[in-house]
């Protein structure tokens, strides 16, 4: 299997607070990867940085998608890191509200154009082509992912899940090799949360993407991940499968805390 | 009755006007929460450069219409190559600073700018020449409505329509509805946010300046101040629309363009300003968030 994102020693600090400490992750082709932590462990942090919302202090980040080179994407803007296809969702929602949901995709397809702001203005012919190309791959994800009875509806008036299922699928629109979810199920019934679970294998198998997701709801993670990363404070505190992970020592003292002779 | 037409159609022409200008404020505070004081001093350098261009082209000899055009798109041009680049001089660097350096910095862009078309040019009042023709089919209404303010409405008229265009259907105009919306959001869809930064910039920069063609040639003279109180004006437009909203600066421009038309035209025309400022006074108190604003939830 291949490497498709390999994060070196990642250290990032806020001031005096360092948030990962030398965090060593890899993530291979065809794989869903699971992060999992206590509460303020530097999951979200991790996602920041490597999504270029936060330059890492130290570190390297490096990207191999198929077909390509190697590249590091440390220090690059968000905008440079999508187009280099990881695409990402956040903890609280974070749809353009105002917009209808095919907008939503459609801007996310936007960065696959080529026409430019001159192109806007005096609508040349390949510029037309161009969005009618958006508009129908746009209606593709959306089928996809089972949106299609909501296309023209204003995104902030669908129910609960179903945003939670268009951000993924703007993510998705972007044409992602590594797709990062960061608690896709936070406030899921557990019909939604099923449904979730066969969404995320569909776009693996379907779509060839792999996948790093942070999630708290434990019967998720073990069902679908590949492989486990588990953090705490910061720092890496075991990685393996979802049994080698159940029963490491390591991982029920952090979220358990440790027995201590009294 | 005829009066009260006559007003009305004076009040539209103003609020036309305002409206120009309103829009690059509304706009630009919309995507980057940034009031853009400087936003004056472009409309004033816009009729500037008309004033020059119209110079040049009537010394040659050329037909009225023609130069009113040429004029008005070098106008547009070279504003437009002002407004990107103070974005990129006095505001790009201040992109992560608290607002109010942001804020300062455009004054002193503003303060710039006037005292800069004051040394390159002269404080005197220049005379504009008004290059929309009488035209003969319009003969009969003139009374009520001229044909300079005639031009005036359907310029603005159009751009409205172009700029709805774009901001609705167009791929840029999206990514500016996601910039506002949510920034860093509208970055990790890929969305390039410095480019519709400029792009933002640009757009306001051009109807300003095609607005301080209009005007100059409607009153008749520039002067190295007027981007002062037209700038003013037009931001007590945009506020009381619902600054960041669109049609909110539209509407906005238009009640303060009638309020004023109608004051001074049924009380007295010593106090324009008065009015306009007293109404902009009793909007905030009741209507904080402006006529089509949403009142904002502060995000934590």
């Amino acid at each position: 299997m291949r490497t498709i994102l390999e994060i070196k020693s990642l250290t990032m600090d806020f001031g005096g607070l360092r948030a990962l400490d030398h965090v060593d992750m890899d993530i291979n082709e065809g794989e869903i990867v699971a992060l999992i932590g206590p509460n303020g462990a530097g999951k979200t942090t991790f996602f920041n940085c490597i999504t270029g919302i936060y330059a890492p202090t130290e570190g390297d980040m490096i990207i191999s998608r198929p077909g390509k080179k190697k590249t590091r994407i440390n220090g690059l803007k968000p905008n440079l890191v999508t187009e280099k296809g990881l695409a990402r969702t956040f903890q609280n929602i974070r749809l353009f509200a105002n917009m209808t949901v095919l907008e939503n995709v459609m801007i996310g397809r936007h960065c696959r154009c080529s026409s430019g702001i001159l192109g806007a203005v005096f609508r040349n012919r390949a510029t037309v082509k161009e969005e009618q190309k958006v508009v129908e791959d746009s209606y593709m994800i959306l089928e996809k992912i089972g949106l299609s009875e909501y296309v023209n509806e204003v995104a902030m008036n669908l129910p609960y899940g179903a945003q939670r299922r268009l951000e993924i699928a703007r993510a998705m629109a972007t044409e992602p090799f590594v797709l990062l979810l960061d608690e896709p199920a936070a406030g899921m019934n557990p019909q939604e949360t099923r449904e979730l679970d066969d969404l995320i294998v569909r776009l693996r198998d379907d779509e060839k993407v792999s996948i790093l997701l942070i999630e708290h709801d434990m019967k998720l993670v073990m069902s679908l991940s590949d492989r486990i990363f588990v953090m705490d404070y910061g720092k890496k505190i075991a990685q393996g499968t979802p049994d080698e992970i159940k029963n490491n020592p390591a991982v029920i003292k952090a979220y358990l805390g440790e027995e201590t002779d009294a | 009755m005829e009066y009260f037409l006559e007003l009305f159609l004076g009040g539209l022409t103003r609020g036309s006007i305002y409206a120009l200008i309103a829009l690059g404020y509304t706009m630009v505070y919309g995507i980057i929460q940034l009031i853009n004081f400087a936003h004056g001093e472009i409309y004033m350098i816009g009729a500037f450069t008309g004033l020059i261009v119209i110079s040049v082209l009537t010394l040659l000899g050329w037909n009225q219409i023609a130069i009113l055009v040429i004029a008005s798109v070098a106008a547009v041009i070279y504003s437009c190559a002002y407004g990107f680049t103070i974005e990129k001089m006095a505001y790009k660097p201040l992109r992560h600073a608290p607002r109010l350096s942001a804020l300062i910095s455009a004054i002193g862009m503003s303060l710039f700018l006037q005292n800069y078309v004051l040394l390159a040019q002269t404080s005197d009042f220049l005379p504009f020449p008004c290059l929309v023709p009488d035209f003969e089919f319009w003969e009969p209404y003139s009374h009520i409505i001229t044909s300079p303010e005639l031009v005036i409405i359907i310029a603005t008229t159009i751009v409205m329509i172009l700029l709805t265009f774009l901001i609705k259907f167009t791929k840029i105009g999206k990514a500016m509805r996601a910039t506002a919306q949510d920034r860093d959001m509208a970055m990790l869809v890929g969305v390039d946010v410095n480019k519709v930064i400029s792009f933002t910039f640009i757009i306001g920069s051009a109807t300003a300046a095609l607005g301080g063609v209009l005007i100059a040639s409607h009153i008749g003279m520039v002067n190295f101040y007027i981007g002062f109180i037209a700038g003013i004006k037009a931001f007590v437009a945009a506020v009381l629309g619902g600054i960041g909203s669109i049609p909110g600066a539209v509407v906005g421009s238009l009640v303060l363009g009638w309020t004023e038309s109608f004051f001074t035209g049924y009380i007295s025309s010593d106090y324009e300003d008065v009015f306009a400022f007293l109404f902009l006074v009793f909007i905030l108190i009741f209507r904080p968030q402006g006529i089509l604003g949403r009142s904002e939830t502060e995000k934590v």
